[in-house]
């Protein structure tokens, strides 16, 4: 569209130059002028068809790539499913373990009040959840894990988009979440589920630490909270 | 003078044809048997403000002023919709699992509190759509309420 307008500003400076040079063949200037005004309607026209189609094409080829996508990542699944049923059963996931690990840096960021450092936290761990391949676990596991999982993924996207307190109500049921997941996978390292009585009527989360820091209220109440429960 | 008439003129067949690309309508006529309203048999003044105040953008059908049909007032429109339903569609709300109605209800509720929905942008011409202050309080404790009885 800008290219339109600024050789329309041109043409429009070569005839006003034109004009006064001859003066005397207006009528030519004239027919002229009406020629270039339909030629830029039906340019304008034409264009804004194009793009429209452009468009719809353009969607059309997504939804192609989509479904290609998709396909790769069953076959995948596939592979990988076929690989696990020969890995040792107690060893925790490894997407498990990636997931925590991304909630732990997460909730260092809260703790620090960092809201830019916690928002990259909550996309890696959205794009982590993203990733979980469940088809390790049981049918009914596999079940209970989706749930918390696309529970768990909005949440993480919120806390990506979000200011500190918002990224911080998130991160309350985030964390039930995580703590729902751990109880099915099973943990490595020890885990410590700690509990802060004051935020919304009491929130726990997760820390691989003995020691309390608290990432619901920072800095204000580094050290408000009690240990609830060890995981191992 | 002449170079404004001329873009004036590009803008006037600019605007008549982006009337032409076609958008995707917001509009059914079934009411789900999944629907947050039918699920929890909610009473009228309950069912009233929510389909006023929240329904155009997170259900399967929106109610369209005429205005709205103009593009691009469209384009933004069902930009809007896509995101509000993917955030939250009524309609499916017996889809949802137990966990993910907590988290939905606790948003709903967060959001009405701190006036961030319904969205400014969507009061300012949709005045009915506003909720006052009584209103909030009617609509958080019946959220809450429903959030209770999941536990």
């Amino acid at each position: 569209m800008q290219n339109i307008s600024i050789n329309l500003k041109q043409n429009e400076m070569n005839f006003s130059k034109k004009n006064h040079e001859h003066k005397n063949n207006n009528k030519k200037v004239v027919s002229k002028k009406v020629k270039l005004t339909t030629t830029i309607m039906v340019m304008a026209f034409v264009s804004l068809t194009a793009m429209s189609c452009k468009d719809g094409k353009k969607e059309e080829s997504k939804d192609t790539m989509h479904s290609e996508m998709n396909h790769d990542e069953s076959m995948d699944h596939d592979n990988m499913s076929a690989s696990n049923d020969k890995m040792d059963s107690n060893a925790q996931n490894s997407d498990a373990k990636q997931v925590l690990a991304d909630y732990m840096v997460l909730k260092d960021a809260l703790v620090a009040t960092e809201k830019d450092e916690a928002a990259k936290a909550g996309k890696k761990l959205e794009s982590t959840l993203k990733g979980f391949d469940v088809s390790s676990y049981t049918a009914e596991e596999q079940k209970e894990l989706k749930d918390i999982i696309a529970d768990a993924i909005e949440h993480a996207e919120h806390i990506g988009q979000s200011e500190m307190d918002h990224q911080r109500e998130h991160f309350k049921t985030l964390s039930k979440d995580i703590i729902d997941m751990v109880a099915i996978t099973g943990t490595d390292n020890t885990l410590y589920q700690q509990f802060c009585p004051m935020y919304d009527k009491g929130s726990a989360w997760l820390s691989m630490n003995e020691d309390i820091k608290n990432p619901y209220y920072g800095s204000k109440m580094l050290t408000c909270g009690k240990v609830q429960k060890e995981i191992n | 003078m002449r170079i404004v008439k001329l873009i004036a003129l590009v803008l006037l067949v600019a605007f008549v044809g982006i009337q032409f690309v076609p958008t995707k309508r917001n509009q059914s006529e079934i009411v789900p048997k999944t629907d947050f309203l039918l699920v929890n048999n909610s009473p009228k003044n309950i069912s009233t403000l929510l389909q006023t105040s929240c329904y155009d953008c997170h259900s399967n059908n929106t109610n369209y002023p005429w205005y709205n049909k103009i593009q691009p007032v469209t384009w933004f429109l069902e930009h809007h919709i896509t995101d509000g339903k993917d955030e939250l569609n009524f309609n499916e709300w017996e889809n949802y699992s137990n966990r993910r109605k907590n988290s939905k209800l606790k948003s709903i509720i967060n959001q009405i509190k701190d006036d961030e929905m319904p969205l400014w942008s969507y009061t300012l011409v949709h005045q009915n759509a506003s909720l006052s202050e009584s209103e909030k309080t009617l609509v958080i404790d019946y959220m809450e309420q429903i959030k209770d009885s999941l536990q």
